[in-house]
C-alpha cells in the first residue's frame, strides 16, 4: 500500500514527532510495507462477523468504590522533570 | 433573512464516588496539588485501570432515569490527544458502544407544552488534571499540572440537536440537573465543575433543513452563562453570515466577564483522536436482571412526583413544580402534609414563610429548624381559632429562631387569639365612637371606610382578635 510523505507527516505530527525529509522517506516506505501486509486481511469474507474488541475472552472486572490514600505528593513528583512547589511545571498554556 | 437557532448540548456530570473511576484515590474537592494520585491517575507506564462498580451503576441510573436504553455489552476506548493535564496522551472514554443510548426528556416550552429532547447517548469517562496559571511559587512563567482531579468519573451526556432557543437549552439544562442531584449520583455544584456543560450552536434560515456549520462553546459554568453564551453566539453568527463571512466549525471559550465568545487557538487543528478499544479495559457486560434490579432501586422522578402532587394532592402545576425543586424540599412537604393533612396549606408555609426565611439566612431545607412536624402544629393552631394567620407568622418566626414548638411559644407570649365577642364588641364600640365621622361616611354609602375599622379593631387587639368574628361583629354594628 501506497504511503506518501504527507502522510507520515500527518501521523508524525499527531504524535509529536519531528522527523527529517530522509527520515519520512524512509519511513513512507516502511509504513506502506505494513499496511500492505496487513491488507491482505481483506481477502477473508468477514461478512456477519462481529469486530473483535479484545484478544481475551473476559468481561467485567470491577473494584468496589472505596478510596485508598494515594502514593503521597512527594512520590508522585518524584519523576517529573520539573515542578513548581506541588505542581509539574510545564510550559505555559493560555487559553 | 430571519435565521433559527440550532443547539445541543454536551453535559459533563462529575459523579458522587468516594474514589476514582480506574483507581482507588480519592475524589474529594479541594485537597493539596498531586496528593491524591497514583500511578494509574499518574499515567505512569504498566499500571492497570480496574473499573469502578459504582460508576457502572450510577451510570444505569441515569440512563434509566433519561429513557435510555442501557447496552448490554459496552467497551471502553482510548481518545488520543496531547494536552498538559492529561498524563497518558489519551483519556479513557466510550466510544462506539456508549453505555446508554436513545433516550429524552421532555421539557415544558413556552405555553406549558411538553416538548421532547432526544438524548443520543450517555457515555462514562475519566476526567483529565487541572492546570493552574500565575499562582506558582516556583517559576514565574509557567503553568501547574495538579492531577488531583485526573481519573474523576464523569458521565457525558449528549442530547441530539433538538433545542431551538437558549431558553429551550436552559430548561432542558436544569431538568437534567435536577436528576442527576435527585438521584444521588452527583452535587451538582456549578462553579467547581461537578457540572459543566459545553454548547454546539449552529444557525440556518427559517424553513429550511440543513444545519448550518456549528460551534462549540465551553466553559460555560451556570445557567445564567449557558443563556448569555448562546445568545451571544447566535448573534455573532447571523451577523457573521449578514456580513458575506461563512462560519467555521470551531471551539470558541466562553468569556464571563464579556459575556462573549472567543475562538480558541489551541483546539483549531482538526480533531483526529484515533479513538481505539482499550485493552487493559475488558468489556462491560450488563445483563437484564442488573438493568432491573437498577430499575427497582430508582428513586420517584421529579417528574413523577410533581404529577402525583397533582393528581392525588390536587396541587396547582406550579406548587407541584415549585415543591418538587429538589428531592429534600418534595421529602419536607410530604413529611408536613402526612402530620398536617391539608396539602394546599402545607404547600402555601413551604413556599411562603419556609421559603422566605431559607433564603434570609442562606440556608437550605436539609437544615431548616423547623421540623415538618412543627410546622404541622403552627397550622393546626391556626384551623383550631387559637391563633390568626398573622399572629402565626410572628409564632413562626420564634420557632425558627429558639426552635420550640408553636404551642408552647403562644402560651409563653400569650398570643392566643381573642374571639370572646364580648371583648370584641367593646373595641369596636370604643373605636366607633372615637371615628363618627368615618362611622357616618360608611352608614352614607362609602363601604371601603370597613377596611379601616378592620384594621383599627386588628390594631387595637394587638393582632389577636379572631379576624372573621370582627368582621361579622364589625358588619352587624356599622349597619346599626
Amino acid at each position: 500500500m501506497e504511503m506518501t510523505v504527507t502522510d507520515v507527516e500527518y501521523v508524525a505530527r499527531l504524535a509529536r514527532l519531528e522527523l527529517s525529509m530522509a527520515e519520512k522517506e524512509l519511513f513512507a516506505g516502511q509504513m506502506g510495507a505494513i499496511l500492505g501486509y496487513v491488507e491482505k486481511l481483506k481477502e477473508l469474507d468477514t461478512d456477519g462477523i462481529v469486530p473483535t474488541s479484545h484478544a481475551v475472552p473476559m468481561e467485567n472486572s470491577f473494584r468496589e468504590d472505596s478510596a485508598f490514600s494515594s502514593i503521597g505528593q512527594e512520590k508522585a513528583l518524584a519523576n517529573a522533570p520539573d515542578r513548581a512547589g506541588s505542581f509539574f511545571a510545564v510550559p505555559k498554556v493560555i487559553e | 433573512m430571519k435565521y433559527q437557532p440550532v443547539i445541543g448540548l454536551e453535559v459533563h456530570v462529575q459523579l458522587l464516588t468516594e474514589s476514582k473511576i480506574f483507581c482507588g484515590c480519592s475524589t474529594t474537592f479541594g485537597a493539596e496539588p498531586n496528593s491524591q494520585t497514583c500511578p494509574v491517575c499518574l499515567g505512569l507506564p504498566g499500571a492497570l485501570p480496574v473499573l469502578n462498580k459504582k460508576v457502572v451503576e450510577f451510570a444505569i441510573k441515569a440512563g434509566l432515569s433519561t429513557n435510555c436504553s442501557i447496552t448490554p455489552r459496552s467497551i471502553f476506548a482510548r481518545k488520543n490527544y496531547f494536552y498538559p493535564d492529561l498524563p497518558k496522551g489519551y483519556q479513557i472514554s466510550q466510544f462506539e458502544d456508549p453505555i446508554c443510548q436513545h433516550g429524552w426528556l421532555d421539557i415544558a416550552v413556552d405555553g406549558g407544552e411538553l416538548k421532547r429532547i432526544g438524548i443520543t447517548r450517555i457515555h462514562m469517562e475519566e476526567d483529565a488534571g487541572k492546570l493552574v496559571h500565575g499562582e506558582l511559587s516556583g517559576p514565574g512563567d509557567g503553568s501547574g499540572v495538579d492531577l488531583n482531579r485526573a481519573c474523576t468519573p464523569l458521565l457525558e451526556v449528549v442530547s441530539e440537536p433538538d433545542l431551538r432557543s437558549s431558553d429551550e437549552a436552559v430548561t432542558y439544562l436544569k431538568q437534567l440537573h435536577q436528576i442527576v442531584t435527585w438521584l444521588g449520583i452527583c452535587d451538582g455544584n456549578m462553579e467547581e465543575g461537578s457540572f459543566r456543560c459545553d454548547a454546539n450552536v449552529s444557525v440556518m434560515p427559517v424553513g429550511s433543513n440543513i444545519l448550518g456549520t456549528r460551534a462549540e462553546i465551553k466553559n460555560v459554568n451556570s445557567f445564567k452563562f449557558v443563556k448569555q453564551a448562546i445568545e451571544y453566539e447566535i448573534q455573532r453568527q447571523i451577523d457573521h453570515i449578514e456580513d458575506g463571512g461563512t462560519v467555521v466549525q470551531e471551539t470558541r471559550l466562553f468569556d464571563p466577564n464579556s459575556g462573549t465568545t472567543r475562538s480558541m487557538r489551541s483546539k483549531e487543528e482538526a480533531h483526529d483522536y484515533r479513538y481505539f478499544p482499550d485493552p487493559d479495559l475488558v468489556p462491560l457486560v450488563i445483563s437484564r436482571e442488573w438493568v432491573e434490579r437498577s430499575r427497582l432501586e430508582l428513586p420517584e422522578l421529579p417528574e413523577q412526583r410533581r404529577q402525583r402532587f397533582m393528581d392525588k394532592l390536587g396541587l396547582p402545576l406550579y406548587d407541584a413544580e415549585v415543591l418538587t425543586a429538589s428531592r429534600a424540599l418534595a421529602d419536607y412537604f410530604e413529611a408536613g402534609v402526612a402530620a398536617h393533612g391539608n396539602a394546599k396549606a402545607v404547600g402555601n408555609w413551604i413556599m411562603g414563610e419556609i421559603t422566605r426565611a431559607l433564603n434570609d439566612s442562606g440556608t437550605v431545607i436539609e437544615a431548616c429548624p423547623i421540623s415538618p412536624g412543627l410546622l404541622a402544629e403552627l397550622l393546626t393552631l391556626i384551623d383550631n381559632g387559637t391563633i390568626s394567620g398573622k399572629i402565626a407568622k410572628t409564632v413562626f418566626d420564634e420557632m425558627w429562631r429558639s426552635g420550640k414548638a408553636p404551642q408552647a411559644i403562644v402560651d409563653e407570649q400569650g398570643l392566643v387569639q381573642v374571639s370572646d365577642s364580648g371583648a370584641i364588641e367593646s373595641l369596636i364600640d370604643e373605636i366607633m365612637a372615637a371615628n363618627a365621622g368615618q362611622v357616618d361616611e360608611y352608614r352614607g354609602g362609602k363601604e371601603k371606610v370597613f377596611g379601616f375599622f378592620v384594621g383599627q379593631v386588628m390594631k387595637a387587639s394587638k393582632g389577636k382578635a379572631n379576624p372573621s368574628v370582627v368582621n361579622e361583629l364589625l358588619l352587624h354594628k356599622l349597619k346599626g
